[in-house]
């Protein structure tokens, strides 16, 4: 005897308890502590950071302690948490000029006023897993300071007229896309804050295929900057500004052959990349996607991917991808039963026409 | 119910932006209004949609009936009903009868509904042209200009291909004469309880940030041609626990050597004539 499925509710509970267990693992082995994460793991650190749309370590590190280790989930709980937070107000623009600079390279110019400054970085460590565990290390103060500000390697190039120059002011007050729907065609402030939010290995692969041809893209880095930020908000009961803090970004500015068209002079262009936290690779990926989808400003020919706005936009984000591609465990029994019934249909018909046309062919033939 | 968090979770003022999207829905049927939606704590394409307009809908004294596949005790049904007795604490119940809001998923209760009933269906994919069209620029336009010969070759194409319409759920509506509309993922067997239904309602898709209306006593026609008219899906059985034989089946495998049975898919209508049937 068929007996409904009955019980969700405590099959739920008793779900979450092993969840529950999982993730704390072997009770011997002491639980991670939020600062462990945020000190060891800051790269993960940074990445929930940045594609949860919420600057805040503590927070991100429990999201990565609670998702146990998988980035997408711990995004997911940084989101949802986000949707509850007032908004007191906006900042002022930051000033990626004024970066106190931990790291900043630039693949154009072999020398750049400031210098090239490796900083902490992946690049140089050959990859051979330290099986001893690290010691500590002491590394050496520099001579001298770096400096304050650093001019931007674009507007080096900027003096001399090679670059298409933005004019700052003439941009529109950007949508907030968290508090709007993106419609389109979206302007590239909207584009730019589609592709922050975006996930990093979508925006790799799109970046990726650009690079291999589809989409013609001969781009060159012109500076990758990382280091802190001053953030300044100027509330309207004060009527000045006032710092808040800072947090740690890293921008990526790439230059992009352009041999003139849609009214504009042969010059190089502008793909612009930028997040929360050190993250070079989504910030080169941000730039090249950016620079891939002004195919239109530009007049470019269009038909790879990653110059299709809609395609790429309208699937960058972690958080809607996953969510829609694992609604399909949900159960779908009705819709299923529509389709069984609607294919018995169809084979019948497919097996009545295969008789019909083999009596008819034995008829001609007797 | 957890005071952490507003009353049924969303901040008033978002309420507000959702009530306000809802009122342009109802004012122009079958319209998809595009809105701030926003990211709630469960999966986009597990009803975020619907979860925010119910939010948006209900008062402390609502009662609320959530159901996924036409059952109250499907996980995902539970998980949403939990999911508002936490934030909202408001009463629950599994009564079509009791509830002034039920959220669905891909079923129109089997017991009619009445004018003080609000109908919230969760939309995975809003646009009914989308599988024809994928851009979103170019599916606007097109429902500016109700130009829908799109839908109309494809249904003919079915006609020519299998001698009728091959849509069996999701089958696309004209709603008020005017819109182009997807009933969401509901089987056409419940297509015409959408027509002049007393109750108001509402579908969100909170991943394609639309929401539309279907207002109380509107026309809504599903998609035919005169010498192809809309029918609907009949099974040769009938629920073999409750014995209904106008409701719609779910079959159900019982064993490894291929036997079926078919019972209801409305838990609650089965139950209801269950328990008419014992007394």
């Amino acid at each position: 005897m068929y007996v409904a499925v009955k019980g969700g509710e405590q099959a739920i509970t008793r779900s979450l308890q092993l969840l529950a267990e999982a993730r704390r693992g072997d009770l011997t082995v002491p639980e991670l502590s939020l600062d462990q994460i945020r000190e060891q793991l800051r790269l993960g650190v940074a990445r929930v950071m940045q594609e949860g749309s919420l600057y805040d370590e503590e927070l991100a590190a429990l999201a990565m302690r609670q998702a146990a280790g998988d980035m997408l989930e711990a995004i997911f709980l940084l989101r949802a948490y986000r949707t509850t937070l007032p908004r007191f107000g906006y900042t002022q623009p930051l000033d990626t000029n004024a970066m106190r600079v931990r790291r900043r390279v630039s693949g154009t110019f072999k020398d750049v006023p400031g210098g090239q400054v490796l900083g902490p970085t992946y690049d140089y460590t050959q990859r051979l897993l330290e099986f001893e565990s690290t010691a500590p290390t002491s590394p050496l103060q520099a001579e001298a300071p770096l400096p304050d500000t650093m001019p931007r390697v674009l507007d080096l190039l900027d003096a001399e007229a090679l670059i298409e120059r933005i004019d700052a002011g003439v941009d529109p007050e950007p949508i907030d896309l968290t508090r709007e729907p993106l419609m389109f065609p979206a302007d590239r402030a909207t584009r730019l804050q589609n592709l922050a939010r975006g996930d990093e290995g979508f925006l790799l692969g799109m970046a990726y295929s650009t690079q291999r041809g589809y989409a013609e893209s001969h781009p060159f880095a012109g500076e990758i900057r990382m280091g802190e930020v001053d953030v300044v908000i100027c509330p309207e009961e004060l009527g000045f500004a006032i710092e808040i803090g800072s947090i740690t970004l890293t921008e990526c500015q790439m230059i992009n052959q352009f041999h003139g068209g849609n009214g504009l002079p042969p010059q190089f262009t502008r793909g612009y990349g930028l997040c929360m936290g050190e993250g070079e690779r989504k910030a080169m990926s941000m730039a090249l996607v950016d620079r891939t989808l002004r195919c239109d400003e530009l007049g470019e020919p269009a038909y790879a991917p990653a110059q299709n706005q809609e395609f790429v936009l309208s699937h960058s984000d972690s958080v809607e991808a996953s969510g829609f591609v694992q609604h399909l465990k949900l159960p779908h029994y009705v819709d299923f039963q529509a389709e069984l019934s609607l294919l018995r249909t169809l084979s019948k018909q497919h097996a009545q026409h295969l008789n019909a046309e083999e009596t008819a062919a034995q008829e001609t033939s007797s | 119910m957890t005071s952490n968090y507003n009353f049924a979770f969303l901040d008033e003022n978002t309420k507000r932006m959702l009530r306000r999207a809802l009122l342009k829905a109802v004012a122009i049927p079958g319209y998809q209004v595009p809105f701030g939606s926003r990211e709630m704590p469960l999966p986009y394409g597990w009803g975020t949609g619907g979860i925010q307009l119910t939010a948006a809908l209900l008062g402390p004294d609502d009662v609320l009936k959530v159901i996924d596949q036409g059952a109250d005790d499907t996980t995902n049904a539970v998980n949403i009903r939990r999911f508002f007795a936490r934030v909202a604490g408001v009463t629950t119940t599994e009564r079509t009868t009791e509830a002034s809001v039920i959220q669905t998923r891909h079923r129109i209760p089997e017991t009619p509904l009445r004018e003080d009933q609000i109908l919230v269906f969760q939309v995975p994919e809003p646009e009914p042209l989308r599988t024809l069209e994928p851009r979103e620029a170019e599916t606007r336009t097109l429902h500016a200009l109700a130009d829908y010969g799109l839908m109309h070759v494809k249904l003919y194409e079915d006609i020519a291909q299998y001698g009728h319409i091959a849509t069996s759920y999701d089958y696309p509506v004209l709603v008020d004469g005017r819109f182009l509309t997807s009933p969401s993922p509901i089987p056409k067997f419940d297509n015409p309880k959408l027509d002049h239904s007393p109750a108001l309602m509402l579908f969100g898709a909170g991943r394609e940030k639309r929401l539309y209306a279907i207002p109380p006593y509107t026309k809504v026609e599903s998609l035919a041609f005169d010498d192809h008219p809309f029918e609907i899906q009949r099974w040769e059985h009938q629920c073999e626990l409750c014995g209904s034989d106008e409701s719609y089946l779910d079959e159900v495998v019982v064993d490894d050597r291929g036997s079926r049975m078919f019972v209801c898919s409305d838990t609650d209508y089965c139950g209801q004539r269950r328990a008419e049937q014992a007394a």
